[in-house]
């Protein structure tokens, strides 16, 4: 079942489509990539979702139920472009921003002790947001983010601006609110993030879905029989099997004909003479998916 | 609705506990009553230090030079040669006044000199002149046939009133019609609305202003848009922005008048004396206007015949409407403007000159509360909340009173409804110079 649900969703400015007629699903407990370049449609989009704009036209399910009809704190949204109020103090700015999304002031105030607790900045909670620094104002921001247990939450390069031991700590988050079951969309550039992170992504460019599904189904999808090989003594060419396409020290990389397996090509080796020390499959890593899917349109 | 009023909250806490607003709204009328205090020492000790001045009367008409002294000046009489005492009179007194022989009783204008060391203010000049011209009035008056009664009956003042207010008071009704009191009423709430709106305009509907713009630049706007609708976020500011302005206002109307009151009782006469007002000026101001005892009873009668129980609520009411009209105005601007300050301050003209109308309209109003002007001043709903509230000690047509009201109330909908598709659009576009025509397309934007 899905979490979120979208489908044949439109939006327009001035004659231009920011998002044109996008379909696609968010499985429930998932962490989603959602990605694309510069000005894909990618912020309209999760406009849409947050409600901050509406849709043209389209329809957006939210855990089934039409996104209109849900309730606002079932979404938490860090946007890219970060922000508070400078002049509140960290514990007054979070219960004001959790009583926005529904929340009374007593369960704002626990939840917030437990989160400020689990940051280790339980003192901060009369410290003043100009007072912080970048990277703190961003754990105030995240924190703001899920204190209201929503079910889905939106993440928009949540890492700009983190320290690794800061991203490191954030992460870990993450994968513990996935863990309980909260689903999570996280829109990047950052195509390593992407891939050590997500388990589902779409990929969104002019508007337009260009492919979408698991990132593992993704690569399969996109896999060119590319093979690496590492044997004693160096691989034959001129073979019917398999083509070279380069060598480095850690072996051959080859593409193995269309209509041959890797049994063909192991036994020839073998038959060569030659000893195979490794034989692994290699995929294709998202960020050339990536580039390729956006160069070909 | 519940979040429009966290958003009012917040706008209104983290305002009144600024340290600047407790500072302008504190400082403001003590700088008021410091003010008056200067201005009362200033006066003091500019014009009035007491002066000495002898006399030398040829003329004979004074007798006793202490009728001519007042508070600050003491006169005496010499008969030395008038050449003597030019060489010599600033040994005893600062100024010397010299009378020239005085026959002609028909002459009206006489020459009379003075001498000394310093330049004489006018208003040293004016209490000389005064002094001795009452003594050769005087004398004029002791010379002739008519005795000092008779020429007081002289002195006539004409005071034209509403004829079926003075028959309701004769008969002891309480007076329907309004007279004299009522346009000085009607000039004071017209002004006082006036004021409070040109306040609410520069000051509060800047802070509206400021506050969208502050929450576009900080880009807070996105996480406030996916919380809460833009119209309520917008409503919460105009509401929590107005409330501020009330408390200041409300503060301001009694720690004013307190501290006036407190410099006046602690400097009392001196104030009373020094801003130029003798008592006896003030005796003779009053018995100029003729302001005998009925007279000021029946003022009172028609000031509280007033009908304050429409008055005070209907000022109420356009005071809220005019205030939410114009802040809306003011976020809508505040949206569709980035981080250019300079911008802003230029957008507030147009938006102000509806104001500057009214107020060159208010005097006319007045001269003719029921006229056509009046009529439509009260119907535009930029104007009326000034305009209005002026005419309401006039007994304008409770049809007018209605459906002003009613306009003003579908107005605030309106400009809101207006604003508020303004500023859901424009709160969240960066980067981009917006001008009059792309504001007029975010109009009709979908949601």
């Amino acid at each position: 079942m899905s979490v979120l649900s979208i489908q044949n969703v439109v939006k327009e400015y001035a004659g231009h489509k920011a998002v044109n007629n996008v379909s696609f699903d968010v499985p429930k407990g998932s962490i989603f990539g959602l990605l694309g370049p510069n000005g894909a449609g990618k912020t309209s989009l999760i406009r849409i979702i947050t409600r901050i704009t509406a849709a043209d036209s389209g329809r957006i399910l939210l855990n089934g139920k039409d996104i209109s009809e849900t309730l606002i704190r079932e979404v938490g949204y860090l946007p890219e472009e970060r922000g508070l109020y400078k002049k509140m103090m960290v514990g007054e700015q979070l219960v004001y921003l959790a009583q926005l999304k529904g929340l009374t002031k007593l369960e704002a105030a626990s939840e917030i002790k437990y989160w400020l607790e689990k940051f280790d900045i339980k003192d901060w909670w009369t410290k003043k947001i100009e007072e912080l620094s970048k990277g703190m104002q961003q754990k105030v921001q995240f924190i703001a983010t899920v204190l209201h247990k929503p079910s889905l939450i939106i993440l928009d390069e949540p890492f700009t601006g983190l320290d690794p031991v800061n991203t490191n700590l954030m992460k870990e988050e993450i994968y513990r609110l996935n863990a309980e079951g909260t689903s999570i969309i996280f829109s990047t550039h950052r195509m390593e993030q992407v891939e050590e992170i997500c388990k589902d992504i779409v990929l969104i460019e002019k508007g337009q879905v260009i492919l979408t599904g698991a990132v593992g189904e993704v690569k399969e999808q996109f896999k060119e029989n590319l093979f690496k090989i590492n044997t004693t003594q160096p691989l034959k060419s001129g073979s019917s099997a398999y083509a070279i396409l380069n060598s480095d020290e850690e072996g051959t990389t080859i593409k193995i004909s269309n209509d041959a397996t890797s049994n063909d090509v192991l036994s020839e080796v073998i038959q060569s003479g030659n000893v195979v020390k490794s034989y692994a499959e290699v995929l294709p890593s998202l960020n050339d998916i990536f580039i390729k899917q956006i160069n070909r349109i | 609705m519940n979040k429009v009023w966290l958003i009012a909250a917040r706008e209104y806490l983290t305002r009144v506990r600024k340290k600047t607003f407790i500072l302008a709204t504190l400082l403001t009328p003590v700088g008021i009553g410091l003010l008056m205090l200067a201005a009362a020492y200033f006066a003091k000790s500019g014009s009035d230090a007491n002066k000495s001045i002898l006399v030398k009367d040829d003329s004979g008409i004074i007798q006793d030079a202490s009728v001519l002294d007042s508070e600050t000046m003491t006169y005496t009489l010499s008969n030395s040669d008038t050449n003597t005492l030019k060489d010599s009179y600033n040994e005893s007194a600062d100024i010397l006044v010299v009378i020239p022989p005085f026959d002609d009783l028909s002459e009206k204008s006489h020459q009379i000199s003075y001498y000394s060391q310093e330049k004489l203010s006018i208003g040293t000049i004016n209490k000389i002149e005064d002094a001795v011209g009452n003594q050769f009035r005087e004398h004029k008056i002791n010379s002739s046939d008519i005795s000092m009664d008779t020429y007081n009956s002289f002195k006539t003042s004409i005071d034209l009133e509403n004829g079926e207010l003075l028959d309701q008071i004769a008969a002891g009704e309480d007076p329907k019609s309004s007279g004299k009191t009522g346009v000085i009423v009607g000039t004071i709430l017209g002004g006082l609305m006036g004021f409070m709106m040109y306040m609410v305009i520069f000051v509060y509907g800047g802070m509206v202003m400021r506050s969208v713009m502050e929450e576009k630049i900080n880009r807070i706007v996105e996480i406030m848009i996916s919380s809460v609708k833009p119209i309520q976020l917008m409503l919460g500011k105009v509401i929590g922005v107005g409330g501020v302005g009330l408390t200041q206002l409300a503060i301001w109307l009694i720690l004013t008048p307190a501290i006036l009151f407190g410099v006046q009782h602690f400097f009392g006469g001196d104030l009373a004396s020094t801003t130029g007002v003798t008592p006896d000026q003030l005796d003779q101001i009053t018995s100029a206007a003729d302001l005998s005892e009925s007279k000021i009873s029946s003022y009172i009668k028609e000031f509280k015949s007033l009908n304050w129980l429409l008055i005070i609520p209907v000022f109420v009411i356009f005071f809220f409407g005019g205030y939410f009209i114009y802040a809306s105005l003011f976020a809508a601007i505040g949206s569709s403007i980035g981080d250019d300050m300079g911008e802003s301050q230029q957008l507030m003209i147009p938006v102000s000159i509806p104001v500057v109308i009214a107020f060159m309209m208010l005097q006319p109003v007045l001269n003719n509360p029921n006229g056509n002007m009046a009529i439509f001043g009260s119907l535009f709903p930029l104007i009326s909340p000034i305009i209005m509230p002026a005419r309401l000690a006039f007994d304008p047509p409770m049809w007018q009173v209605a459906l002003s009201i009613i306009i003003l109330i579908i107005s605030c909908v309106f400009f809101a409804w207006i604003a508020g598709r303004i500023y859901r659009v424009g709160i969240l576009m960066y980067g981009k110079k917006v001008n009059a025509k792309e504001v007029l397309k975010w109009l009709f934007y979908k949601e």
